[in-house]
């Protein structure tokens, strides 16, 4: 019993960083720009179909690096291209236009490459269990555990060291300041876009592994995400973190003594979290209006 | 032609084309069931417009309480009496309870973050309605039902098997549901309700309980789109846990910028344009998603006033 219970904390612990890792882009571009990325789902799809392709010339690591960047290049293009004209509009519209987008992203997955669901090799040595006692513990899932900490941790360090991260922060915080300092916020806006968007991409890769390939591999992470968002507190970071981690532990739990309410219990905690304190775990006073 | 006429032509020619769809629905290519998923359809997107245009206040997960209508209305008929009118109301009164508890959970949130909590709120309801397996059927939808005659004991009127009475049906709900909120919406709080969307700091100052109003709206939207619900399941005889997906949420609110948010009959509009181009869509390719995700994109790109709304704007300008 204690096995299996550390085996499904475990699980969701992994599950929810993959969570955390989608939220915190959705995040960004959340705080910054005021967009709901529907298509969030979908560049996480794409992200993962591409290292896919791209393993047999690069191989795993290669993937692994480069997979990530193209799709927050796609990321970028679609801001450009199509969601910084709604900007001026009432969030009604991007969400609309996301909406579509993750249609067609999710169609066009599963045009490119197939709707069933494709093997996603990983290195051997990655996939065999560390212990015996602990059969779960496979190289692989402590590999993603390490990687989503150096991930959030280099996230973290961006936004508090560097002058994109402290720019991002400004703009969260007031975006007409900031441009009337001289920062040029249409640049800003796309680059936090495409960090977002390499988050997903990331996320991907990683999710494809552990989940297998899959079109609707992205429609079914983002809405824990959402979820993860509104627990750990609107605005805050850290709270989206931990919203992530918190869901999906809560989640791996409930699967043990009630598997099908696993999904359920996220939206639970949610309502929740709602009633006792509006503002999430984490989050700021009066980002909710 | 003053104003005032031209609104009640309209108005008049809109009743007259509902009337006698059934009749020529098949000329044009269509068939009876398509009129009525218009009408169905178009009924939801008005209810949820009732919040998002006269409101403002953009609720995506109107798919919960349409699907908790439909789930109700097709559960009644199955395990409780084979009655239509129960089964429309039971439907209906669990849409609106759910509202009303929800609505409670998030009145003071705004704009999108208000979106992305109804969004989240609504999925609650598609798990349930994938993993209770016993009672709902899970992911093959609940099934093993049918619609049944109205009694009305001077004689029946055989709804089930004559799709152009059932078409009827709905349309006299229909009718009474919009008269109802057009009703609502002339009204003193009908009035306040478009003071709060025009300006909710400035309705506040004026001593308005806003919270209340916003709750009150969303119930009242909440009713009426699991009426919808309702209606919709009884159409089919069948219920899709899809209909309780966010996906579903979504094409209401299409459906309600495409016909034009600021008109009272733009969904229905939106409602009849969107529904017969997925149903065109779906049966002629595999890849109707791409090509409904592609007309999102164009109607929020080049369109975002709609239908009416357009039209509005010609006959102004």
């Amino acid at each position: 019993m204690t096995q299996l219970l550390l085996f499904n904390v475990f699980n969701g612990l992994i599950v929810g960083a993959f969570y955390a890792l989608m939220a915190l882009g959705l995040s960004l571009i959340l705080n910054l720009s005021g967009v709901i990325n529907f298509a969030h789902g979908g560049f996480l799809a794409i992200g993962a179909y591409l290292a896919y392709t791209l393993i047999p010339y690069v191989g795993f690591w290669g993937a692994l690096l480069i997979a990530p960047i193209l799709t927050a290049m796609i990321g970028l293009l679609v801001e450009r291209f199509l969601i910084r004209r709604l900007y001026q509009r009432d969030p009604l519209y991007s969400l609309l236009l996301t909406f579509g987008l993750a249609y067609i992203l999710e169609d066009g997955t599963r045009l490119i490459w197939g709707a069933q669901s494709l093997p996603y090799v990983i290195p051997d040595w990655l996939t065999s269990p560390l212990s015996s006692e602990y059969f779960f513990l496979t190289g692989y899932r402590l590999f993603m555990v390490v990687l989503v900490a150096v991930a959030v941790g280099a996230l973290f360090y961006i936004l508090s060291r560097t002058r994109l991260g402290m720019r991002i922060r400004a703009g969260t915080a007031d975006l007409e300041t900031v441009s009337v300092l001289g920062v040029n916020v249409r640049l800003l806006r796309n680059l936090n876009f495409g960090l977002g968007i390499y988050l997903a991409g990331l996320a991907g890769v990683l999710a494809a592994g552990m989940l297998g390939l899959d079109p609707t591999i992205g429609s079914t992470l983002i809405m824990p995400s959402f979820v993860a968002i509104i627990v750990g507190g609107l605005g805050s970071l850290p709270g989206t973190l931990l919203g992530g981690l918190l869901i999906g532990v809560v989640s791996g739990i409930t699967t043990v003594y009630f598997p099908s309410a696993s999904e359920a219990v996220m939206y639970v905690m949610m309502g929740v979290v709602l009633l006792v304190r509006p503002r999430g775990l984490l989050g700021e006073e009066g980002r909710l209006q | 032609m003053s104003a005032l006429t031209r609104q009640r032509l309209s108005l008049a020619l809109i009743w007259l084309a509902l009337l006698t769809m059934p009749y020529w629905m098949n000329a044009i290519g269509g068939y009876t069931e398509l009129g009525t998923r218009v009408l169905v359809l178009g009924l939801a997107a008005m209810a949820l417009n009732f919040l998002l245009g006269f409101t403002g206040v953009l609720s995506f997960g109107h798919a919960a309480y349409f699907g908790l209508g439909a789930y109700g209305a097709g559960m009644a008929i199955k395990y409780l009496a084979p009655s239509t009118p129960l089964s429309i109301v039971i439907g209906v009164v669990l849409g609106t309870l759910a509202g009303a508890i929800i609505g409670a959970l998030i009145v003071k949130l705004r704009g999108v973050y208000f979106a992305m909590v109804t969004i989240a709120f609504a999925q609650v309801f598609f798990f349930i309605a994938i993993r209770w397996n016993a009672v709902t059927g899970g992911d093959d939808g609940l099934t093993g039902w049918h619609r049944h005659a109205l009694n009305l004991g001077f004689g029946k009127i055989d709804i089930l098997n004559n799709d152009k009475a059932f078409y009827y049906l709905v349309l006299v709900l229909f009718a009474i549901a919009v008269s109802l909120m057009a009703l609502l919406l002339r009204s003193p709080f009908g009035r306040t309700l478009l003071a709060i969307r025009e300006n909710e700091r400035r309705a506040r100052f004026l001593g308005l309980p806003i919270e209340q109003h916003i709750w009150l709206s969303f119930v009242i939207s909440c009713l009426f789109a699991s009426l919808a619900g309702t209606l919709f399941a009884l159409l089919s005889n069948f219920i899709d846990p899809h209909s309780l997906h966010w996906s579903q949420s979504g094409n209401f609110v299409i459906m309600a910028v495409l016909g034009g948010m600021r008109s009272f009959w733009g969904p229905l509009v939106g409602a009849a344009i969107f529904v017969v181009l997925q149903d065109y869509v779906s049966s002629h390719t595999a890849n109707w998603m791409s090509i409904i995700g592609l007309f999102f994109v164009l109607v929020v790109m080049f369109f975002p006033r709609g239908v009416l709304g357009m039209l509005r704007r010609k006959a102004k300008s």
